[in-house]
């Protein structure tokens, strides 16, 4: 049976982009939040070491440094009209937050207390400046937290554990709404709206090794696609330095930004030979890369595939106030005293920087004429605004949920004031019912626990930090046939209560859709930038490259385009550290 | 990869009248979690054991259960920390959905009914409020909840009579008392002061023990009380 709903908006998604647009359409309209999960639950949550804005509480700063970090950190891939809007816009809604009652970390005047970060500099690259205003290392849960606190004040409408599987456009072209999958009940529910706000975070889950929640399986990214909206700069995924070994959860880089150092076999602080300023607080993409390259040179741990981060120097006071959960991870996962012991790290896929494309007010963009679609929204991680280009800093996910959400959330508070109810495309649940019953009824054999982890070890292997032109074509081999036995996977679970089972098999498919969109990308950019390294094309191309990339998801394969870079202040230079 | 023994409860309302344990044997490392061992289960043995997770580090509160007679998150415990059987339930005191899911609804009504949310209708400054280091660390500790439900599904008032408002709220309402910037402890304070309020609680510290990120939860209640008695911020 089909359960049909009525709002002037749905936001899907209930992390920092889905609750900060949500705080600002709600009180205007009779707004609705769907989450997969309880909105508590969200990733934005597991953020640790801050949110930068040019507050200056510490020592000078300006949001031009902030905003000429960004762009250097994303190697000249940034939109600079957004990383400006981006950069201004945080400091007040910085303000915003704390207004809100979030419990920021203080300075001795009671000040919201601020730290380094990696690759955030002042007076454009001189040396590390303070500017990530943090509450100890739980930033992203105080963020969720309180958003979620305010979204109970507004009376915003919930809907917990609804699954979005398919987003309706009509034939004008219009988007006017979505099919979801109440995980309670397995009913499907059309969701008709004037507008649709997409903030679902990204997909770390496609590769083996990663600091995602189980949850981030990009389901987001590709019901969009599946509508034949393009995805920009796929390619571009973050590995950061500092994972826990084996397990992949973060250790943030506040650790570094407090002191901590990178050690390799010899007891080395290696990466004071590669970037000679800012040492272990380069930009991300470039000290995972040189970890990788310890390793390959023989210079790992015991020759092995991890380095240390060292942070016994820091003293209990510094680990138990301004890293606690830090310390207390690789206590419960490791079994090791951060005061004592030497932490085994290696990178992680942690951040996807393309995604939904997007302009800076979070309208979804179709092409390279900044065509929009009418009435659909998006910001956060499955966005690609593009404020990260092919290297996001640190903390700046945090300045994208918060600045976009709320951009995103008034402009689509006009847009449903001005417009009427768009009509349905007929039989709307239509697509997502045959996607259910397929799996519910069907007939396969194939284990999708085989499929997934078969599909996250080549991720792993070949489409990681360090890529080349033949491990991608291998990946994206494999991946096709991953697809073809998808088509014949088997559920174990057909009950219609509570069905993980179809959940998380539903997930794969988007999984693999994802996993091709990056290996399709990784293969056609020949170059090297940011976070995508081409061992066979190791330099960055500007010539060729310093553009765009679009992805369709076509039955056929991948079919890429490309748009232009927008470069305002800063033209692109090498990037030295 | 030694092999540990894991005994769940099930229960599938589709088709069971009441719910039984299940015995599976899953190979593990040592440095497993016990939800590894739960998903491994589920993807390798029986597709239709069901819980919830989701960050799989013990940030988010998905997966609070009953493990070996306590309340843990499956993400925050190794399975070498566990000799012997692993025996897992889901947490007592709400109406089982599946197997280890239950329904938080209420729980979160709780939550809703202190007023989780910073209360000052003064116009705000240009700049943030300030507030002092040590103001700040008044409410820090209740600050850290991940409202995973850990605390009040073991606390035995709480088992006797569900109109208890709970530990979690009240950590809740303490986090926003104890805040220099909020004007709404009257309010709080009101609810807190009723017959399900905090004065059911008779300080068995279950809660402080269940909690997985070291809330002193007992003595945010005693807190809450000592200014009931005393009306003293």
């Amino acid at each position: 049976m089909t359960n049909f709903h009525r709002h002037d908006a749905v936001i899907v998604g209930a992390g920092g982009a889905g609750l900060m647009a949500a705080l600002q359409s709600s009180r205007l309209g009779n707004v609705a939040v769907l989450s997969k999960l309880y909105p508590a639950r969200s990733h934005t949550g597991a953020a640790q070491g801050g949110i930068c804005a040019a507050l200056g509480n510490m020592e000078e700063d300006h949001w031009e440094w902030h905003m000429y970090d960004t762009v250097k950190g994303g190697d000249y891939l940034v939109d600079q009209d957004a990383a400006e809007v981006m950069c201004r816009e945080a400091v007040e809604t910085i303000i915003e937050l704390e207004h809100m009652g979030l419990p920021f970390s203080r300075t001795p005047e009671g000040k919201i207390a601020q730290r380094r970060f990696g690759g955030h500099t002042k007076n454009y690259g001189a040396a590390p400046v303070m500017r990530s205003c943090y509450a100890a290392d739980r930033t992203g849960h105080m963020i969720l937290q309180t958003l979620y606190q305010q979204g109970i004040k507004n009376e915003v409408q919930f809907y917990n554990e609804y699954m979005v599987i398919d987003l309706l456009v009509n034939s004008d072209g219009q988007c006017c709404g979505v099919v979801a999958l109440n995980l309670l009940d397995t009913e499907i529910h059309v969701f008709h709206a004037k507008a649709v706000f997409f903030g679902t975070g990204g997909f770390g889950r496609i590769f083996k090794i990663t600091s995602n929640a189980l949850a981030l399986t990009g389901d987001g990214v590709i019901v969009p696609a599946r509508r034949g909206i393009p995805l920009e700069d796929m390619e571009f995924f973050q590995f950061h330095p500092t994972g826990i070994y084996r397990l992949g959860i973060l250790i943030s880089e506040a650790a570094r930004g407090e002191g901590g150092i990178l050690l390799n076999d010899s007891g080395e602080r290696f990466m004071e030979r590669y970037a000679p300023t800012l040492k272990d607080l380069a930009p991300r993409d470039i000290v995972s890369r040189c970890m990788f390259q310890e390793i390959k040179e023989g210079r790992g741990i015991g020759g092995k595939d991890y380095v240390h981060l060292d942070l016994r120097h820091l003293g209990r006071k510094v680990l138990d106030e301004k890293i606690p959960d830090i310390t207390d991870f690789m206590r419960v996962y490791q079994g090791l005293e951060p005061e004592r012991d030497l932490i085994p790290t290696h990178p992680t896929a942690h951040y996807a920087m393309g995604g939904i494309p997007t302009n800076y007010d979070a309208e979804v963009i179709l092409d390279d004429q900044d065509k929009r679609m009418p009435g659909f929204f998006a910001a956060g991680e499955c966005a690609c605004v593009s404020i990260h280009g092919a290297n996001r800093l640190g903390t700046n996910s945090l300045v994208d949920i918060v600045v976009f959400g709320r951009r995103g959330g008034k402009k689509m508070a006009e847009y449903m004031r001005q417009n009427e109810l768009p009509p349905l495309p007929p039989r709307p649940e239509a697509f997502a019912q045959e996607l259910v019953d397929r799996l519910l009824h069907g007939s396969g054999t194939e284990s999708p626990a085989a499929i997934r982890s078969e599909m996250q070890a080549l991720m792993f292997n070949e489409v990681f930090v360090v890529r080349n032109g033949k491990g991608l074509q291998e990946a994206a081999s494999g991946i096709r046939s991953l697809k073809e036995r998808y088509a014949r996977v088997a559920i174990q679970d057909h009950g219609r209560t509570f069905n993980t089972d179809l959940m998380e098999t539903l997930e794969l498919g988007f999984m693999l859709d994802c996993a091709e969109l990056v290996t399709a990308g990784a293969l056609a950019r020949e170059e090297s930038r940011g976070g995508h390294y081409r061992k066979d094309f190791p330099q960055r191309d500007d010539v060729n490259w310093l553009k765009h990339a679009l992805a369709y998801l076509e039955p056929e394969g991948v079919r890429m385009a490309a748009k232009p870079v927008t470069i305002t202040r800063f033209q692109p230079k090498e990037r030295v550290y | 990869m030694p092999t540990y023994s894991f005994k769940i409860q099930r229960f599938n309302p589709d088709k069971d009248k009441r719910s039984h344990y299940e015995d599976y044997q899953v190979d593990l490392e040592t440095t497993d979690r016990v939800l590894d061992g739960l998903n491994e289960i589920k993807w390798r043995q029986d597709g239709t054991l069901t819980y919830r997770r989701s960050c799989a580090h013990g940030v988010c509160g998905s997966d609070a259960m009953r493990i070996n007679g306590r309340n843990r998150l499956a993400c925050k415990l190794l399975v070498k920390d566990l000799p012997g059987q692993v025996t897992i339930e889901p947490m007592l005191g709400f109406t089982v959905i599946k197997d280890l899911v239950v329904d938080l609804e209420p729980f979160f009504e709780k939550y809703r009914s202190i007023a989780p949310y910073l209360i000052n209708d003064s116009a705000p400054p240009e700049t943030e409020r300030l507030q002092s280091p040590e103001d700040r660390a008044r409410y820090d500790d209740g600050t850290k909840c991940i409202l995973c439900a850990a605390c009040t599904t073991s606390c035995p008032p709480f088992w006797a009579n569900k109109e208890f408002v709970g530990p979690a709220a009240i950590v809740n309402a303490h986090r926003f008392i104890f805040d220099s910037r909020d004007q709404g402890a009257d309010e709080r304070l009101g609810v807190l002061n009723t017959r399900n309020g905090v004065w059911r609680c008779r300080t068995v510290f279950n809660c402080t023990d269940a909690c997985p990120r070291d809330i002193e939860i007992t003595r945010a209640i005693e807190d809450v009380k000592r200014t009931l008695l005393f009306g003293r911020l």
